[in-house]
């Protein structure tokens, strides 16, 4: 049976283990979990957030898209991904992507595609908020994440 | 009647997050539809200034430029994405 992935987008923060142990309970065909948490990084002191703006329905509806091609394509048995919106302080969780598997490769690969294709298209943009308060502009997107997403096709 | 949404740097440079406009018959792929809305004043010419780096959802799915609108209800126009 295919299992249906939990995709959730929301304010609040999540928390890791809450979602390992939901994500695994009555699944004793599990042999491995591999948990990807993406955070909100100081750049070297200089930042104080981050605010994510997303396009609400479609940000849903893309990491649905993207969780169904990597059930499929690694046969999991089981996927969470998780993106959080708002303003997010420097050291703060942003994104949470839990992939189980019977074998590691498969939830290692399952993890790491899932989150290739979520920088690239879940519609979330980022804007940068300087440590002085100030407002900076918005996050760039870097060609080395379309590469790693191409990686795969 | 169709409704555009609009986010990140397209939305602030454009001035709002969405409104519903009436396309012309001429406006008929998504390319059209960037065109025609850089006619409606500096502040779009501003936003679509370099079309190419420009993305479009219709009924909140990713489509390439030279797709036609058909009757999509909604469309979303955004920069690159860059959330994860």
């Amino acid at each position: 049976m295919t299992p249906t992935p939990t995709i959730r987008v929301q304010r609040e923060d999540f928390d890791l283990q809450a979602e390992i142990d939901l994500l695994s309970k009555g699944k004793p065909g599990i042999g491995a979990i591999v948990t990807f948490s993406g955070l909100c990084r100081d750049e070297g002191g200089t930042l104080a957030a981050l605010e994510l703006e997303h396009y609400p329905g479609m940000a849903e509806a893309e990491m649905t898209r993207i969780a169904a091609m990597a059930i499929e394509r690694f046969t999991l048995v089981g996927l969470t991904a998780i993106h959080r919106y708002g303003k997010i302080a420097a050291g703060e969780n942003i994104v949470l992507v839990i992939a189980a598997a019977p074998h590691r490769q498969a939830a290692f690969d399952g993890a790491s595609f899932v989150m290739d294709f979520l920088k690239t298209s879940a519609p979330f943009w980022k804007k940068e908020h300087g440590k002085d308060g100030v407002e900076r502009d918005w996050v760039e997107a870097k060609n080395q994440d379309d590469a790693a997403r191409d990686k795969w096709t | 009647m169709t409704k555009l949404v609009y986010f990140a740097w397209v939305r602030e440079r454009i001035g709002k997050s969405e409104e519903e406009i009436a396309l012309p018959a001429s406006v008929v792929t998504v390319s059209d539809l960037l065109g025609h809305l850089q006619t409606l004043g500096e502040e779009y010419e501003t936003a679509l200034q370099f079309p190419d780096v420009i993305r479009v959802a219709l009924d909140q799915e990713h489509v390439e430029h030279d797709e036609p609108i058909g009757d999509a209800r909604e469309i979303g126009i955004f920069p690159p994405m860059t959330g994860g």
